[in-house]
């Protein structure tokens, strides 16, 4: 798993990929918090909220090759008859996407140390939300990389993956015209990329984390499972 | 080594690999011959553990490929038909990664380095893959198959699209790694298989139809058992020489094509090698012998034929039946039976096991 790791992780920065998308962030991240710093405000936890659409647009970027590349190299041929589980090689590119995806909100903390400095913001509220957003990163790439699990072409992954993203994100709005009561309830809490919100003004709910641990877990076994089941076909 | 026993593989309605059983030993470098889309790739996938298997099994070192993947697949070093490279690595961060995948337990920057000598790719250890030419990214390949020193090496097509001499090169390669692995070497180029394996295993339509030496194969199969001779003399006095030697049924003139020679072919007794005294007669008799060959059938040959009579359904391909040798004595001895739907079906040669 570390090999993979390792070799995920370091071809996000062979291409212009990675820096791509650390730059896109850290665009945003800059921005919101000049802003909110010339204003004299000391919750940068809602830079957290306020970067969920460039989440949303971007992340399917980082999923779109993650397991479809290799298949379509036929580089997949090298890792399963290579001695490693299938488990391990897909928990391998998870990690590597996370971490990338982990990185590109590296600068929100330094950015709450230079208001420590400053001011005295609340670090729970703030380190809740950043949770939050590791949370939810983590469960649409884990949605990402089972879809680019299903085809070769990493294009046709990430315009399902954005696609996929999207329609969490509206699902609430969309479900709200059915006016019927049980399915808005339903579709806010599957329509978890809005949990941004949640993090960023409460403190640590068990009830989210554990959801989105479990679309984690859930994804990334199912992702384990498309692979396999190529085998068999 | 490798045991393989009654595998099969069906994609939805199509068998493409119909219960075929056969053994390995160690040591041994077997070439897979077969058309394309013959079954030669799935069932190499299949030994690798890259597929799965609808039937039968694969053991490698007593280890099910199925059952315990992971011992089974630490004695295999694979070359898949395109060989499997990530084009964005250098060769030496991509050996360094097949190296810890593989969890390999040698000294990692000397075993690579000499694998990299092995293989000759140290010119280019530095150089990105996706700059590298066909014949090196296969070289490569063959490198990263090598790593962990494994046992068994299975080579899918490996001088396919090369030229000339990288062909030549890979083939001297191959004949290298031959002396301390186990190879099994799948190719359509029939001198390829014929230079480097000592058996071959003939696949058509997903099913063995032949496994033998190509010798063998070649004296079982050929109808035609006769010696071409020209040797320097007249046709009377050559005659009498030849109808000297034990063993000739039947001698025929078959012309003089340069000045001062003669030209004979010769059909021996059934079961009769007599080679060794037609080369002694002659050179006792002070006759020079310019060329000697046997019109047994060449691999080609061999290859069309069964493979034309399996896609026929004619009776011709029941002789499949290796002679002994230190290396094949216990090779799957094999008959083939052409049933009335056309299909050529193995069955073990019964009669041989009574014997």
């Amino acid at each position: 798993m570390s090999a993979i790791f390792k070799r995920e992780f370091k071809a996000y920065f062979t291409s212009p990929l990675g820096y791509v998308f650390l730059a896109i962030f850290l665009f945003f991240e800059d921005y919101y918090f000049v802003n909110l710093f010339s204003y004299g405000s000391p919750n940068n936890e809602i830079i957290f909220p306020a970067l969920s659409f460039v989440v949303v647009l971007v992340t399917p970027v980082l999923t779109m090759r993650l397991l479809s590349e290799d298949r379509r190299q036929k580089v997949d041929q090298a890792l399963l008859t290579a001695p490693v589980t299938v488990a391990g090689i897909v928990l391998g590119k998870f990690l590597a996407a996370f971490a990338v995806y982990a990185l590109a909100f590296s600068p929100v903390i330094l950015f709450e140390f230079i208001v420590t400095l400053v001011s005295a913001p609340n670090w729970l509220i703030f380190l809740n939300s950043w949770l939050g957003a590791m949370l939810i990163g983590g469960a649409l790439i884990a949605i990402g990389m089972f879809i680019s699990a299903l085809t070769e072409s990493p294009i046709i992954s990430c315009i399902l993956t954005l696609i996929t993203f999207m329609l969490l994100m509206v699902l609430p709005s969309l479900a709200s015209l059915t006016g019927v009561e049980w399915v808005s309830k339903a579709a806010e809490k599957i329509a978890f990329v809005n949990l941004f919100n949640t993090f960023a003004t409460s403190v640590f709910h068990v009830v989210d984390v554990i959801f989105l641990l479990s679309v984690i877990v859930v994804f990334v076994f199912v992702s384990i499972r498309a692979v396999e089941r190529r085998r068999w076909a | 080594m490798i045991e393989v026993s009654s595998l099969s593989k069906r994609y939805g309605n199509h068998l493409a690999v119909d219960n075929v059983s056969f053994s390995i030993k160690k040591g041994e470098v077997v070439g897979f011959l077969g058309p394309n889309g013959a079954g030669k790739s799935t069932i190499m996938n299949i030994m690798t553990g890259y597929l799965s298997l609808t039937a039968g099994s694969v053991s490698i070192d007593e280890f099910d490929i199925m059952e315990n993947p992971e011992e089974a697949k630490k004695r295999i070093g694979y070359l898949p038909e395109i060989p499997p490279l990530y084009t964005d690595m250098t060769v030496k961060e991509y050996l360094y990664f097949m190296y810890d995948l593989k969890k390999v337990n040698f000294p990692k920057k000397p075993h690579i380095e000499e694998i990299v000598r092995l293989v000759k790719i140290d010119n280019v250890y530095n150089r990105l893959i996706k700059n590298l030419s066909k014949g090196y990214r296969q070289r490569v390949g063959i490198a990263q198959a090598l790593i962990g020193n494994p046992d068994l090496l299975i080579l899918d097509e490996p001088t396919v699209g090369l030229d000339p001499k990288q062909i030549i090169e890979i083939r001297n390669l191959i004949a290298r790694l031959g002396k301390n692995h186990t190879i099994i070497l799948s190719s359509h180029i029939l001198s390829e298989i014929q230079e480097v394996c000592e058996r071959i295993i003939i696949i058509n339509k997903g099913k063995i139809i032949a496994d033998d030496t190509a010798e063998n194969l070649s004296k079982n199969l050929s109808d035609d058992h006769s010696l071409s001779v020209r040797v320097t003399g007249s046709e009377a006095e050559i005659y009498k020489i030849l109808n000297s030697v034990p063993g000739v049924k039947e001698l025929r003139f078959a012309g003089s094509k340069e000045e001062g020679t003669v030209d004979y072919i010769i059909e021996p007794k059934e079961n009769c090698d007599i080679r060794a005294a037609v080369s002694e007669r002659l050179s006792e008799r002070k006759k020079t012998i310019l060329s000697f060959r046997s019109n047994e059938m060449t691999l080609e040959q061999i290859f069309l034929r069964l493979t034309d009579a399996a896609d026929k359904g004619t009776q011709l391909l029941s002789k499949a039946k290796p002679e002994s040798d230190e290396k094949t004595e216990e090779a799957p001895k094999v008959k083939i039976e052409i049933e009335e739907d056309g299909e050529a079906t193995v069955i073990e040669n019964k009669e041989e096991e009574e014997n």
